[in-house]
């Protein structure tokens, strides 16, 4: 029981992982290139969902679409202003401009008087709220579900469906794909590649969003938390960079051997168990569980 | 302008390559040499990190600027460097041995961390050294025996058999004595064939490898020597706050390294020089700034990370060749007047080179 209970919550907190990566795959399978900022963005979207609950008052459903939305677009300027100028430059200059992405955001939101230095809790409606499954009549021995839990497991799920679907069926995300594999191509059957990147970031940042609001009931919210994001790229690579499900098992992986760890091995090993794994299959498998196997031509 | 007039092959290779050259270095030197009798003692403690900071900047750029490999765990060499260095010096051990083994004890750990790099490259090597560096930053807290963990370790001063070096002028000296040396063997490293090797294979893996160089060793060779230098800075570090612990190299520190030699200007060494300068004194502009700002802007605690990636984008932006790129485009009008293009440093825009299928 006991371990099905970490496994659970291995699972929950793997999906946070899954869904910051699945932004990094986005990005990365659209423009190749590397987001750092994708943890802030996450941050961004959670305090999105802050003010709009406890400042603007909007009732939660509207407060959670409105954040979405607004992060989507500020994906989509994000990528107009900064990205698209340099595309085409090395990888590293990319990286290191996400980098500054990431501390703009983080420096912007830390002054902010009144919310920005403080942790913060998301008043949503499950806070708190558990399900016991089995046990005796006195619970004891009963499967403890955190309702915050389930509900990250839950919207993972259904994300995940939607995205295959957007992936799969419509005109946008064949589009898409067709300009992951080969961007020149597909701008000469007349694919606007350039929008498409734009949407592909927005995408991100809505995916980012959605992360945020579903950790923010268990963790806070607070200027830091985009430090997670660091944990996602081992999950991005356990997965194979650039395969969508990849990104989303690399996560949840990720998410199990880190709750087991702290659990069974010594202090210590939570905090690192993520990236022992991902050297680990850095030497034994660079591409990733699901990762194309290709070989560079010259 | 100038026109050097050649007569021997040899001035090709020249350290100095006009009189130029040897004028502005010595005044340099004389200069730094002079230091502490010009600059009061805050200042000159600043410039004790400038160097320090500048050998750690000159490993990075060895690897990231000169071999094309870059590595977000830089601070991880620094840490082992730096413990090393405190746990023999406070074993009793003398100075030059304890730099050494905390040398050598980093390009070991470069070695090893060097050894996925064979194998992957761009992003999945920034995440293995980031992974890593995350590792050795809790092996450092955890491993109490010998780092002390999270409460930190006091070190020791100087000691040059028997020559103990206490006040901070005399820190300055070794420390400027090292980075002169470091300069001098970085500078003398790329214009050997190792040297030309490295650069060759940051240009392109392919072209190098049907050239005959050895990816495996030269790559390796780089991430040890970069990992050494980081590891001299390191005790020197160490020295220099006499106190260490684990949360001085994070994450951050390495960000804050690559910052530096991005800023400075990736591909030159003088970046790293650069780099560091603007490391140290951005926090004193700052500070001294505060008092002009607003309270509201001034007073915020996220100002220096603002600043610091708002810098950052910028010089992506529209200098990546950094602080030494504006320099140079500077010195090219003045020494053309009239006649400078603004095409002259235009970027070449590439087709994206994918690391996937082409």
């Amino acid at each position: 029981m006991q371990f099905l209970q970490l496994v659970i919550s291995g699972v929950a907190q793997g999906c946070i992982y899954g869904l910051i990566a699945l932004g990094f795959v986005l990005i990365y399978k659209a423009t190749e290139t590397v987001s750092f900022a994708q943890g802030e963005l996450m941050m961004l979207g959670a305090f999105c969902g802050l003010v709009a609950m406890t400042m603007l008052g909007f009732p939660y459903w509207l407060a959670v679409l409105s954040s979405i939305a607004a992060m989507a677009v500020f994906g989509i300027v994000l990528e107009r202003l900064v990205i698209r100028p340099i595309l085409g430059q090395p990888a590293f200059s990319i990286v290191m401009l996400t980098i500054g992405i990431g501390y703009v955001a983080r420096g912007l939101i830390t002054m902010i008087p009144g919310i920005g230095t403080d942790t913060q809790a998301l008043p949503v409606p499950y806070k708190d709220e558990i399900w016991k499954i089995g046990g005796n009549e006195m619970g004891v021995g009963a499967l403890v579900l955190n309702v915050e839990h389930m509900a990250v497991i839950g919207a993972t799920a259904v994300l995940c469906v939607l995205l295959f679907a957007l992936f799969r069926y419509s005109k946008l995300g064949i589009a898409m794909q067709a300009a992951s594999q080969n961007q020149l191509a597909a701008y000469y059957m007349g694919i606007p590649v350039q929008r498409l990147n734009g949407i592909a970031w927005g995408l991100a940042a809505a995916v980012a969003a959605i992360a945020g609001l579903l950790l923010a009931p268990i963790t806070f919210v607070h200027a830091n938390m985009g430090f997670i994001g660091l944990k996602a790229f081992p999950a991005a690579v356990v997965g194979g960079f650039g395969s969508l499900p990849g990104a989303i098992v690399g996560g949840l992986l990720i998410g199990i051997v880190e709750s087991l760890s702290g659990f069974y091995l010594p202090d210590g090993f939570k905090d690192t168990a993520a990236y022992i794994v991902v050297l680990l299959m850095l030497m034994v498998k660079p591409n990733g569980l699901f990762g194309e196997k290709l070989r560079k031509k010259v | 302008m100038r026109f050097i007039f050649k007569t021997d092959y040899a001035q090709d290779i020249k350290l100095a390559k006009h009189g130029g050259h040897v004028f502005w270095y010595s005044a340099l030197l004389l200069l730094m040499v002079a230091a502490p009798w010009l600059f009061a003692e805050y200042w000159l403690a600043q410039l004790t990190f400038v160097l320090i900071y500048s050998i750690a900047g000159l490993g990075l750029m060895l690897l990231a600027g000169f071999t094309g490999l870059f590595s977000m765990g830089h601070a991880a060499f620094l840490g082992v460097g730096a413990y090393t260095h405190a746990v023999l010096t406070n074993m009793g051990l003398p100075f030059p041995l304890a730099l050494a083994c905390a040398a050598s004890l980093s390009a070991a750990v470069g070695l090893i961390v060097g050894l996925p790099a064979l194998r992957v490259k761009g992003i999945y090597l920034g995440i293995a050294t980031l992974s890593f560096g995350f590792i050795v930053e809790e092996v450092l807290a955890r491993w109490e025996s010998v780092t002390g963990g999270n409460a930190g370790i006091h070190i020791k001063h100087p000691d040059i058999f028997g020559w103990v070096i206490s006040t901070g002028e005399q820190f300055y000296f070794l420390c400027l004595v090292i980075t002169v040396a470091a300069t001098l063997g970085i500078l003398n490293l790329l214009r050997s064939p190792t040297g030309r090797a490295f650069v060759a294979i940051r240009d392109s893996e392919i072209s190098a490898q049907s050239m005959g160089i050895h990816l495996a060793y030269y790559k390796t060779l780089s991430f040890a020597l970069s990992a050494a230098l980081a590891g001299v800075a390191g005790a020197l570090y160490a020295h220099k706050l006499q106190f260490i612990s684990p949360d001085q190299f994070n994450i951050l520190q390495s960000i804050d390294l690559l910052l530096m030699i991005v800023i400075g200007g990736v591909g030159s060494v003088h970046g790293a020089f650069l780099g560091a300068i603007f490391l140290i004194s951005m926090p004193q502009v700052i500070s001294l700034s505060k008092d002009y700002l607003p309270a509201v802007i001034g007073q915020a605690p996220g100002l220096q990370g603002l600043v610091y990636g708002l810098v950052l984008i910028a010089f992506v932006l529209f200098e990546p060749m950094g602080l030494y790129g504006r320099w140079l485009k500077i010195r090219t009008y003045l020494q053309m007047f009239p006649f400078y293009r603004k095409g002259m440093f235009k970027r070449q825009k590439s087709f994206q080179k994918s690391d996937r299928l082409k």
